[in-house]
């Protein structure tokens, strides 16, 4: 039977070109433009850790002693002297402390010119905790961290810029004035968002597009980092002026981050009651004074918190679906034009003994098949707007392709949306009498 | 025109004449906003600067580190600098406008007040002023002798006694600072506090707009006379005439090359550029926005097309009997137009509650003001036209059936 409704609906649907067209077209531009934002809201919403990130978690306390600040929220980073505690409390599966500062990088056995690359300078935890793939190579060691080695992991980027590809482990790296040794080198790895640098979102006004900024291209231990780039580290905020700008190690800044791996409930609760207890030390001590404004928020809360998502992104997928409402309209009212046009064929069709559903049914076929061809063009369309978004100057931009459950998801959408227009006309359709649609012929 | 025959018609096919009037109206509503996006969007890439923006070029070397002949470095960078043929005015800056960071200061009118007055961005620089061509109101620009080096100062701060000589004493403020702090009253001699540090207000600038906290007050920006040193951001920034400045930048390139062969320039481009590229995501969603307003437009019309094609072939029989009874074709032209106008007209008065209804959950949720009154007509207008032209083939369609039609087949 499904056959013979094909077969039917091959013929209407060249019966009348135009109006066919007209509706596989709003159906294409509908799903072209929704799909299109659907797939950048998929890309910058999406969990950058799935399966890991409910272990991750990012601790905050509260060192601004000042009565200027707020205080209803601690200060999205931390101060080294709280930081540096609690990393090395080691109370956590895993931790990682994170700093980011920009540098003059090169290869000093090449003659290629200097390059300014961001350096990140974290702990040894940072990559399997974070799960980075390596191309050559590994990590340091956490005893690197203790002896201020002078080592370094380079991204993969970065190595084909310096070393064309080629394992460049063992090889030198001058960073600023400092002789480094190359130990790995990452495989391309671009998490979506940059979620361990996530901070200040609340600060930004929806405008979080640099959130989704490429990794940086050299890391090195927290310690080396330090030294190496000393004097140029950037503070995200300070309650008092610095000795000496850029020299932020015991200053009045909140500068470092830093993320722990707890991997049971338990845990979880015992971390929380360990940064809780350290703010009251610290507040015993006459450090701080705002002992009962710590957090410890779990990666997705964290990035709720920020709200990563663009606010520009949101929009626009507000305004495709908006638009996909008036294509759905648009389609409801021709599909029904066009069968209501064949009432005479559909009068014959129950008086020779078809039922309502019959009827309902042959129509529903017929625009389901409007929904395929819209969605073949939806698809190429979505294509098409993927590629405009690429040419973006947007920093994700090059993260906007379309994956296997998008596209399975355009058709789907299509198919779906195809079938909602033609509900009603189809319901129409099938209540026509057939004995008036006969005279009339 | 009788409308009477009309409505009791359009009774008759009541689901094909909500399909318009719901497309007409979602169409009014979100075009309208749509427009309003845009219109936004545009002021902002519209946004005066306050400086000349023509006149100058930028400058930006990597950081040259914390060395003791930093100071003496930088002077010899703009020595070299002013003496390039064609070059009016030259500074280092700590910050300029229509860049992604900002360094900001909290100030105070009182050192006891609880809460600070306003965030200002803080622009410093020698020969500051001058270089970026800001529009002095009242007072004068920075002098000479009130300058204080960098490092001077931050020492100072971070000492914490605020009647350091080292500390800056005095600065210029913007219009709209003046306007925040003492409205209506003559900001001259006042004072300002950075901590517990007094800063008497020498002068008044009418435009210099921050870098980019924009929803933080657009145009609360401070002067300080500050002199930086290379690095840590600051821009070497140039001033000469608009026609001067590819051949200007590439002699001052060459110029800071041949002094130190070795440094790593981060930015070079003119002042048009830093316009540009700072707002080339807005430019980015202003031409998505006309691409979305444009396409939803069509497929109203196409829309309007197809159910009105099918209207008038259903009607074939109808029209013809009309004909036959004496109707001209221009009463059958009529009839068709006066139809889509009546059913726009009800779309348009939905969309318009539709269009304020949206905007308010912009207004909640993106930081946006109210539509302007001055949207409705013209949205009505635009879209009255749009439904008139779609309608018109149909309508002309239909006014060339023959009265033979009556005739046959009844």
């Amino acid at each position: 039977m499904f056959g013979y409704y094909l077969d039917l609906a091959v013929r209407s649907l060249k019966r009348n070109k135009v109006l066919t067209a007209l509706m596989v077209i709003a159906i294409a531009v509908g799903i072209g433009a929704s799909m299109t934002t659907l797939t950048v809201m998929h890309l910058l919403s999406g969990d950058p850790l799935p399966g890991k990130s409910g272990t991750l978690f990012y601790p905050q306390v509260d060192a601004d002693p000042t009565t200027d600040f707020s205080h209803k929220d601690p200060v999205d980073v931390m101060d080294y002297h709280s930081a540096v505690d609690l990393w090395t409390a080691h109370r956590a599966d895993r931790q990682a402390l994170i700093v980011d500062s920009q540098l003059k990088v090169r290869a000093p056995e090449t003659s290629l010119p200097p390059l300014m690359e961001m350096m990140l300078s974290t702990t040894s935890d940072f990559f399997p905790m974070f799960d980075v793939p390596f191309q050559y190579g590994s990590s340091w060691q956490p005893q690197d961290d203790e002896k201020h080695a002078r080592v370094a992991v380079i991204s993969a980027d970065l190595n084909d810029k310096l070393f064309g590809g080629a394992n460049s482990v063992g090889r030198t790296l001058q960073l600023r004035d400092t002789d480094v040794r190359i130990v790995g080198v990452l495989k391309p790895w671009r998490p979506s968002p940059q979620f361990y640098m996530v901070a200040g979102g609340r600060f930004a006004h929806g405008q979080t597009a640099d959130f989704y900024s490429k990794p940086e291209d050299v890391f090195t231990p927290f310690t080396s980092g330090l030294e190496i780039n000393d004097g140029n580290f950037w503070q995200f905020t300070c309650w008092h002026m610095p000795d000496k700008p850029g020299y932020l190690v015991d200053s009045p800044c909140e500068w470092i981050r830093l993320w722990v791996e707890l991997d049971s409930a338990d845990k979880v609760a015992g971390y929380r009651s360990f940064v809780a207890g350290y703010a009251e030390q610290q507040k015993a001590l006459g450090r701080i004074t705002h002992a009962e404004n710590t957090r410890l928020r779990s990666l997705m809360q964290w990035l709720d918190y920020n709200g990563v998502v663009p606010s520009d992104v949101r929009l626009q997928t507000w305004l495709a679906f908006a638009f996909l409402a008036i294509c759905l309209f648009n389609t409801v009212g021709l599909l029904l034009a066009k069968f209501l046009r064949r009432s005479g064929e559909i009068g014959v069709r129950r008086a020779l003994g078809a039922s309502r559903a019959a009827v309902f049914a042959q129509c529903l076929v017929e625009a389901g098949m409007i929904g395929l061809l819209g969605g073949i063009g939806g698809w190429l369309l979505t294509l098409a707007g993927l590629w405009l978004v690429r040419r973006q100057p947007a920093v994700y931009a090059d993260m906007a392709h379309l994956d296997v459950s998008m596209f399975l998801v355009t058709f789907a959408l299509a198919i779906a949306t195809s079938l909602l227009a033609g509900l009603l006309p189809a319901l129409r359709a099938c209540q026509l009498a057939p004995g008036l649609q006969l005279k009339t012929l | 025109m009788e409308i009477r025959p009309i409505l009791s018609s359009l009774s008759r096919h009541k689901i094909t004449a909500w399909l318009v009037i719901i497309e007409i109206a979602l169409t009014c509503a979100i075009v309208c906003n749509a427009v309003f996006l845009i219109s936004q969007r545009v002021d902002r890439m519209n946004m005066v600067s306050g400086i000349a923006e023509h006149e100058l070029v930028e400058i930006q070397l990597a950081n040259l580190g914390v060395r003791p002949d930093a100071k003496a470095r930088t002077q010899e960078d703009l020595a070299a600098l002013r003496k390039i043929p064609g070059v009016t005015q030259v500074s280092l800056a700590n910050q300029m406008p229509f860049s992604d960071s900002e360094t900001n200061n909290s100030i105070k009118l009182d050192p006891t007040q609880k809460l600070p007055s306003l965030s200002a961005a803080l622009y410093w620089g020698e020969n500051l002023a001058q270089t970026f061509g800001t529009q002095l109101v009242v007072g004068r620009n920075l002098r000479e002798d009130d300058y204080r080096d960098l490092d001077a100062v931050n020492k100072a701060a971070a000492g914490g006694d605020p009647n350091d000589k080292a500390l800056p004493r005095v600065l210029v403020i913007t219009q709209a600072v003046a306007d925040k702090l003492w409205p209506g009253k003559n900001p001259l001699g006042r004072f300002i506090y950075f901590g517990k540090t007094p800063e008497t207000v020498v002068g008044v600038v009418a435009h210099l707009v921050r870098p980019a906290s924009f929803s933080q007050g657009a145009e609360f920006s401070l002067l300080v006379p500050i002199r930086p040193v290379v690095g840590d951001g600051s821009s070497y920034l140039i001033r000469t005439a608009p026609q001067e400045r590819q051949r200007v930048l590439k002699a001052a390139l060459a110029a800071l090359k041949a002094l130190d062969p070795r440094r790593v320039v981060i930015e070079k481009r003119t002042w048009d550029d830093v316009r540009s590229e700072f707002f080339q995501n807005d430019r980015a969603m202003t031409g998505l926005l006309v691409g979305v307003c444009v396409a939803l437009l069509v497929v109203t019309a196409l829309g309007i097309v197809g159910l009105g094609s099918f209207w008038v072939a259903q009607r074939r029989r109808t029209i013809g009997v009309r004909r036959a009874l004496g109707a001209t074709r221009g009463n059958i032209l009529h009839y068709f137009q006066t139809e889509n106008f009546l059913l726009a007209t009800i779309g348009i008065v939905i969309g318009m509650v539709l269009a304020y209804a949206i905007n308010l959950f912009l207004m909640l949720h993106y930081e946006l003001p109210r539509l302007p009154v001055i949207y409705f007509p013209v949205g009505a207008v635009l879209l009255w036209s749009i439904g008139q032209l779609a309608v018109l083939g149909p309508a002309l369609r239909a006014a060339a059936v023959p009265p033979v039609v009556a005739t046959r087949s009844v």
